[in-house]
């Protein structure tokens, strides 16, 4: 072949395989390879992982003998079809709103807290010790120092985890996965024991809160004061992350600890403060399901909102508008499948979808990071 | 005496699948990638164990299929953190809710139903003569068996052949195991396929012979203490069998005091395994504040030829 003559590239290389004649397509003469200058991800990831895992999700429906797509549709008319619908939508956005704003300061410095589950519970438990200890107090107090007692348990229990791994390099995911079994098993023992409704028939609940307990709600719905919580607490977190001192020493710490580290920026104290604020957003969301929704603390009051909480948080890329968005998302998508029960099928299909989203996401964040380049 | 005895049996019975999770999790993070999702592939293979051998009711065929389905999602787990270098500890958080939330699914028609004696038990009365241990060894079942075998074997593939030293090389110094000429994405793909393997057994294992039904979330965070257990055990699989047994006798310590009739609520006893967990891991992180972990130097970062990160 006489056009099989090497060429000089670009860089100085030498290519042999130069030959390909232009414009017609040969894979040989293209190469898939990481372009490292990208950074971030593109905006169209989350929707496409969004479809596919609903594609790998109506695989194992369709094995299961059903046809994907009225489940689908099902799904979707229960969750935003209906008036109805659409408040428990947004009565279950609240949870994972506040959750998932406090996984994604977390994981703004790479401080991996997967126990928002647990620090959901504490502050449940702490909010619901205020109606119980304190049966009588005055009713403009008893709101407001369930949220700061809420706060302060699911910070603490946030910092549960924060202390082992700044004073003992232990790491925290392990941790606060324990000490989620551990909230768990506490809220357990106090609502099968000590705080179980005595007129409540052995159903293991506390007993229902007053009205000065609960959180005021919007008109007949169910719908309540905790959305407004969640949406202050993300446009405080817009604010201090772009803003303040604070945020951008947690942009710094995020982007590359070494170099924080040897700008003088103490990491182990910004852990510390990250970890109190998450499990205290946890907290609150846990103070918000009680005193907002269910009006008591009662036996499996979260449907593993901590752990759909951080697949919220990726989906929004840790972005403020991002986890509005996404926290909606996820909270159709728990109504959605307890909707789809009654058409025969297991609530969990939402749980797989949701994991199913997160293998697509991370795929899709280094995808996007490859590039398919022309060798000439 | 005789509670001695009994304790011992319950710890090598509870211990068993942790050792399996704990020994698969050491061969992938040998390699150099971080594992987080044995919770989500204990779920699996149990599961999968649990729907097989209802429907067919042979182990061989139960074993086959828990190893097909870890095939699967090991090779999604290698093609990510491999292939597509994404972030390990991300992928295996969603190997864990995804496990979770597609053996729930796949679980809701089996849940409560009981499994009745799948693995057989190895009986050698003869061994019964041997003072103390041979009791304890007498009627132990295949799976304990073949861990006992797998700690073996994989101690001395580790640390006394030439692939166990690539394996080593590859986990602390991929660039320089590259130049070596081991192939280390390929061979990290195999190594994280058996792991997977091997943490699929240790949940078919726990609900084939520890507690012999489906119920939702039925590991309940024991993946996650295997994860802790790489740690106790510094990724060597001898350490591994003892740890796994230390946690395996905490885990029934909490049954054993109830049946006594103590006063604690069985909540603060179910508790323990967790808080001791969390303890331990402060003591050795305290202990070694100064020391190396005897972790691969190069976990979790991914390698690829003639790039730098």
């Amino acid at each position: 072949m006489s056009d099989h003559k090497p060429v000089l590239n670009k860089g100085g290389t030498l290519s042999a395989e130069a030959s390909h004649e232009p414009g017609k397509w040969n894979w040989r003469s293209y190469r898939i390879e990481l372009d490292s200058s990208k950074k971030g991800s593109a905006w169209w990831i989350p929707i496409v992982s969004v479809l596919l895992a609903l594609v790998v999700c109506g695989i194992f429906i369709a094995a299961n003998g059903m046809n994907p797509f009225p489940v689908y549709k099902k799904m979707f008319t229960g969750a935003f079809g209906t008036s109805y619908g659409l408040t428990e939508t947004l009565v279950k956005t609240i949870p994972l709103l506040l959750c998932g704003l406090g996984v994604a300061i977390a994981y703004r410095i790479s401080v991996w807290n997967i126990g928002a589950e647990g620090q959901f519970a504490a502050g449940a438990m702490a909010a619901t010790a205020v109606t119980i200890y304190f049966p009588n107090m005055p009713g403009i107090l008893v709101i407001p120092a369930m949220i700061v007692f809420s706060i302060a348990a699911g910070g603490i229990w946030g910092l549960l985890t924060a202390i082992p791994r700044t004073y003992f390099q232990v790491n925290e995911l392990v941790t606060s996965l324990m000490l989620n079994y551990v909230a768990l098993l506490a809220m357990d023992y106090f609502v099968f024991g000590p705080w179980k409704d005595p007129k409540g028939m052995n159903f293991p609940g506390t007993p229902m809160f007053t009205d000065a307990q609960s959180l005021p709600v919007l008109g007949d719905t169910r719908l309540h004061l905790g959305l407004l919580f969640g949406l202050i607490a993300i446009v405080l977190y817009g604010f201090f992350i772009k803003y303040t001192r604070w945020g951008y020493e947690l942009r710094l710490i995020g982007a590359n600890s070494e170099a924080a580290k040897n700008a003088g920026i103490r990491i182990s104290r910004h852990i510390l403060l990250v970890m109190l604020i998450s499990g205290g957003l946890a907290g609150l969301a846990g103070m918000a399901e009680v005193s907002g929704v269910t009006h008591r603390l009662m036996y499996g009051i979260s449907p593993g909102y901590g752990y759909t909480a951080i697949i919220v948080a990726w989906l929004a890329k840790l972005h403020p508008i991002g986890l509005v968005v996404s926290s909606f998302l996820f909270g159709g998508l728990i109504v959605g499948g307890y909707s789809v029960q009654t058409i025969g099928l297991p609530s969990s299909i939402s749980e797989m979808l949701q994991g199913a989203i997160l293998f697509f996401l991370i795929a899709g964040g280094t995808v996007s990071k490859f590039r398919l380049r022309r060798i000439r | 005496m005789e509670i001695v005895y009994q304790m011992l049996l319950a710890a090598i019975s509870s211990g068993t699948p942790l050792l399996f999770a704990t020994l698969g999790g050491i061969l992938i993070e040998r390699s150099g990638i971080i594992q987080l999702g044995a919770e989500g592939l204990m779920l699996m293979g149990a599961v999968t164990a649990c729907l097989t051998f209802l429907q067919t009711g042979s182990l061989p065929i139960t074993l086959l299929a828990v190893c097909g389905i870890s095939i699967l999602l090991g090779a999604v787990h290698a093609f990510l953190s491999v292939t597509l270098r994404a972030n390990q500890i991300v992928c295996g958080l969603a190997m864990t809710l995804f496990g979770a939330g597609l053996s729930a699914y796949l679980g809701k028609p089996i849940s409560g139903l009981p499994v009745p004696g799948a693995v057989p038990k190895l009986d050698m009365p003869w061994l019964e003569a041997v003072p103390f241990a041979g009791r304890i060894f007498a009627h132990l079942d295949v799976l304990t068996w073949f861990s006992f075998l797998l700690v073996i074997g994989l101690h001395l593939f580790i640390h006394r052949t030439s692939w166990g030293l690539h394996l080593r090389a590859m986990g602390d110094n991929p660039a320089t195991a590259d130049v070596m000429g081991i192939r280390v994405q390929a061979f990290r793909y195999g190594y994280i396929v058996v792991g997977s393997i091997l943490i699929g057994l240790a949940g078919a294992d726990l609900l084939l012979v520890y507690s012999p039904t489906w119920t939702e979330g039925m590991i309940s965070g024991r993946g996650w203490i295997a994860v802790a257990l790489i740690i106790f055990a510094r990724w060597n699989p001898i350490r591994a069998l003892l740890c796994a047994y230390f946690f395996g006798a905490l885990d029934m310590l909490g049954f054993r005091i109830q049946l006594i009739g103590s006063e604690i609520p069985s909540y603060f006893l179910k508790m323990i395994p967790y808080i001791v967990t969390i303890l331990v891991l402060m003591f050795l992180g305290w202990r070694n504040r100064n020391k190396p972990s005897g972790s691969p130097e190069s976990l979790g970062t991914p390698y690829v030829r003639e790039q730098r990160f």
